[in-house]
């Protein structure tokens, strides 16, 4: 049974339509991320089922009870804003039990939970300091432990670690998806970073202008994305998503039939699915652009003489430079051909 | 507090600005000084020219005063109107201030606008009216009509205020209390109000200090039952002649509780009125 289920939420700001009739299904326990370009609406969407912005259209329903117009109080949900958003004038632990002692819960009770929580959170000796007293990544594990002291419903992240340096954000990363497979709790993250999107989640959310553009686990997005967004949007580097005109003539023969009234308009590509070889090894010749030398990895981005730009990714490393000629292996039967709308044609399954 | 010479600035520099505070301070303090040295002569050495700067001071005008009128009536009066319209106004401009810094709407800019605009229209304009008002609603010299037009026409000022302060504090901390379960009154009284508490104190002394200084409405609407100092210090002049040691005592008795607690509170004044531009 649907544990949070979202039916055509819509939202207006003035005359703008941001969010888009938008259908969802969350099981209980599930790890669920919102990701898309900023202003896709990802964390409106999440505003919505917070309750901090009105439902102007559809319905909410949460564990069997309709909430769309309960106000977020009343909800049994809790957030973690990128602000963190700590009260500055409560100490760590005031903010803490800030929720459960509004909810009138025994003080005895109240410590249990709060120390439980700081223990989990490494915070126990920090207890008694106020927030501008913390490290960000303190303020954030203080905010995480304010949601996770009151044992809500479903768990909203809205982009909690882009205030968090590039170290500390990978670390907290770790301790978010140890916490959630520690506590089983529902969760909807909201996050523009798809690294984090692939990571953490049990399903991804791809949003654009206010609308899901597919919804799948990480690696279905990965190998069978619904369209050229999706496709872009999960992996780095990016697809290349070639033109078919521009395609080298070996690789274009290989182009599926568009079906009635469509028309193949592109070619994509993951770079691991391209290897670089010494010239004349294969058909498709180019010329090496630019290499990125990564250590662990290897990106080679060659130019091929119809005006089309590859990158490849190897795990070796590479003796090329700049300017040599090479060829390209292309495995077309990992190929993803989307028609000029974007839609996949065919593309390979898994 | 360690004091250091900033480098940046030449010598010369620092000498002109210091020598142009001093001015500036002086030409703002030279009245308060006149009128302190005044309220302790006797009324001849008060007209005398040259004036005089050194003399045996006297106690006599403020005895006068208070055995003329009845000092301790108009300063409970000026105590009573000025706390209870300051308490009135952050009664009636918090909730105001909250709902524009928190939901703004497309019209707050403007709302906002158009009470300042108010403040830009002479009060004179208004006398008529509210005069006929306050005599039809038999409010003419209560305390009950100052209090009500004091805070009101002070409210434009208060509201904006409160509003810039309020809108310092970051909205996801009282979002945050709203998902933590907090009903608006709990969000108000436990995140809102110790978060604004600075902006309430300075927006609040402020409107004590305008409302104890104002003399337009007070001369107009009330005498001697609800009379404020303002009035006290106005019948000193006219009807008998200029008397200048009684008037300068009677002002300094007027003014003297507000420049005392404006001295003690200075520090949550300035921390108010700059809030937010120095953070």
């Amino acid at each position: 049974m649907a544990y949070l289920q979202l039916r055509g939420i819509e939202k207006f700001f003035g005359e703008h339509r941001a969010i888009k009739g938008i259908d969802l299904t969350i099981q209980q326990g599930e790890f669920i991320v919102f990701v898309g370009p900023s202003g896709c609406g990802k964390s409106t969407l999440l505003r919505l089922i917070a309750g901090l912005e009105a439902i102007d259209g559809g319905s909410l329903m949460l564990d069997g009870r309709d909430i769309t117009d309960q106000p977020s109080s009343k909800r049994d949900l809790a957030m973690v804003f990128q602000s963190y958003a700590l009260y500055p004038h409560m100490s760590v632990y005031e903010n803490m039990s800030f929720a459960l002692k509004l909810a009138k819960v025994d003080k005895q009770v109240i410590d249990e939970k709060v120390q439980n929580a700081a223990r989990i959170l490494n915070l126990t000796q920090y207890l008694q300091r106020t927030p501008k007293e913390l490290s960000g990544g303190q303020r954030q594990r203080v905010a995480i432990g304010r949601a996770i002291v009151r044992a809500p419903k479903v768990f909203l992240f809205d982009e909690p670690l882009s205030n968090l340096d590039a170290a500390l954000r990978g670390q907290t990363r770790v301790e978010i998806a140890k916490l959630h497979r520690d506590l089983g709790a529902t969760t909807i993250y909201v996050t523009h970073d798809q690294v984090e999107a692939m990571t953490l989640a049990d399903r991804v959310v791809v949003l654009r202008d206010g609308v899901i553009e597919q919804v799948g686990t990480p690696l279905e997005l990965y190998d069978q994305p619904a369209n050229q967004f999706v496709a872009q949007f999960i992996g780095t580097p990016q697809m290349n998503v070639v033109p078919v005109d521009k395609l080298p003539q070996p690789v274009q023969q290989q182009a599926p039939t568009a079906p009635a009234g469509a028309a193949v308009g592109a070619i994509g590509l993951r770079p691991e699915n391209i290897t670089v070889r010494h010239t004349g090894a294969t058909p498709v010749g180019g010329q090496v652009d630019l290499i990125e030398a990564l250590g662990a990895e290897t990106l080679i981005y060659v130019s091929t003489p119809g005006g089309a730009q590859f990158v490849s990714r190897q795990n070796d490393r590479t003796g090329l430079r700049a300017g040599d000629a090479v060829s390209l292996d292309i495995d077309a039967s990992h190929a993803h051909w989307f028609d000029t709308a974007g839609r996949v044609v065919a593309g390979h399954a898994a | 507090m360690t004091v250091r010479r900033r480098s940046k600035f030449p010598l010369g520099l620092l000498a002109l600005r210091t020598t142009v505070a001093w001015g500036v301070a002086l030409l703002l303090f030279f009245p308060l000084g006149w009128l302190f040295l005044t309220a302790f002569k006797t009324e001849l050495q008060a007209i005398a020219v040259p004036p005089l700067f050194v003399f045996t001071p006297t106690l006599e005008n403020f005895h006068e005063v208070q055995e003329r009128s009845d000092y301790l009536l108009y300063a409970k009066n000026s105590v009573i109107t000025s706390v209870l319209s300051t308490l009135l106004g952050l009664m009636l401009a918090a909730p105001a201030a909250y709902a524009m810094a928190f939901f703004k709407g497309k019209y707050t800019k403007d709302i906002l606008m158009w009470m300042l605009s108010t403040k830009m229209m002479p009060a004179v304009g208004a006398l008529v009216p509210i005069y006929v008002l306050a005599q039809k609603s038999h409010l003419l010299d209560t305390q009950l009509a100052l209090i009500i037009v004091f805070a009101l026409s002070n409210l434009p000022i208060m509201v904006w205020m409160l509003y810039s302060h309020f809108k310092d504090i970051p909205h996801e901390i009282l979002e945050a209390a709203r998902m933590d379960g907090a009903t608006l009154w709990q969000e108000v009284r436990l995140v809102l109000l110790p978060l604004g508490m600075g902006g309430l104190a300075s927006t609040g002394l402020l409107c004590l200090v305008l409302s104890w200084n104002e003399a337009f409405w007070s001369l107009n609407l009330s005498a001697a039952k609800a009379g404020t100092l303002a009035t006290l210090i106005a019948s000193y002049s006219s009807p008998e002649g200029l008397f200048w040691a009684k008037l300068s005592a009677a002002s300094l008795m007027a003014i003297a509780p507000i420049v005392v607690f404006g001295w003690f509170s200075q520090k949550q004044l300035v921390q108010g009125l700059t809030f937010g531009a120095v953070k």
